[in-house]
């Protein structure tokens, strides 16, 4: 009884010190959200992001990462019950509405990049690319930790460690979605007004 | 020991249990504000400035809901330690943010003066 405490205070401070990363993350958020708000239109007479982005593009792209958070809380409810099969097939729907998102983005750089609006066209277009970019490889680094487990959960099944893991990994895809209402309010969205 | 089996299975760590309805609230509340504010944007439907305090308010409730339907964040005891930690990086991101915006404003106004 006293070994099952010790491990379930010692988990709860590991998923505590996992969301002080976190809340660091977001201090480098902000740092690179502040760069982007001052230097957004500093385009050096070329175009702003508002005119080169489509915005029904990126908002089909913002319904993939949602879709994914939700997907997401569907392998934790079925974590819960313990039902390996629904956790893994729920991780297998997350990884792929989080593929699309990533791709998408991917897809809209290497366009705007051969159409002459590449990062070193202007320091908005610099801040532009280090702030969405940022959370592009944020969320790859995530797909990237989603396998990891989907392959690790498939061959140890959920263990003590596995619920841990999938609740780390839980936490920072959360937050990534919220990053994300904030980049398509602020550079997506008010750019086009 | 009779309790120790379904211990572990409802870990929560500090957030509210998550549950089916929680995320389904979330994932709705979340669609319809982003479909509103992609529309008032899209459809031109409000004034520039009007727009941007729209979506600006429109974010920040979305950012809300999905603090709580979707991280489960909540001011109990166990859930406060990570509730501060939380309230104290919104603080740095304003002071970041806030902060940059007033002093290069200052900086460009002062420097277009001479």
């Amino acid at each position: 009884m006293s070994t099952h405490d010790h491990h379930h205070s010692s988990d709860a401070m590991d998923v505590f010190g996992f969301w002080i990363y976190i809340m660091s993350d977001c201090v480098l958020f902000a740092a690179i959200f502040a760069a982007y708000a001052v230097l957004h239109n500093k385009t050096y007479g070329g175009l702003g992001i508002g005119q080169l982005a489509s915005l029904p593009y990126v908002f089909v792209e913002t319904m993939a990462l949602l879709a994914s958070s939700f997907t997401y809380g569907m392998a934790i409810l079925a974590m819960y019950k313990n039902n390996k099969t629904k956790v893994l097939f729920w991780l297998g729907v997350t990884f792929l509405f989080g593929l699309s998102f990533v791709s998408m983005e991917v897809k809209e750089f290497i366009h705007m990049y051969f159409e002459g609006h590449g990062w070193q066209t202007s320091a908005a277009m610099s801040a532009f690319y280090t702030l969405v970019g940022t959370h592009g490889f944020h969320v790859s680094m995530g797909l990237l930790w989603m396998l990891t487990l989907i392959v690790q959960l498939s061959m140890y099944g959920i263990t003590p460690a596995m619920r841990r893991r999938l609740t780390y990994l839980g936490l920072f895809w959360a937050f990534l979605d919220i990053v994300w209402i904030f980049v398509f309010t602020i550079v997506y969205l008010m750019g086009v007004i | 020991m009779s309790t120790h089996a379904d211990v572990p299975v409802t870990e929560n760590y500090g957030t509210s249990p998550k549950t089916l309805s929680a995320y389904i609230i979330g994932l709705f509340l979340s669609l319809l504000l982003t479909v509103i504010a992609f529309l008032l944007v899209g459809k031109h439907m409000l004034s520039n400035s009007s727009l941007y305090i729209a979506v600006s308010i429109l974010a920040v409730i979305q950012f809300c809901v999905q603090s709580l339907c979707f991280l489960r964040l909540n001011a109990g005891p166990e859930g406060r330690w990570n509730l501060y930690p939380f309230m104290f990086a919104v603080f740095v991101v304003f002071v970041v943010i806030g902060g940059s915006l007033w002093i290069m404003y200052n900086l460009n106004y002062n420097m277009m003066a001479h």
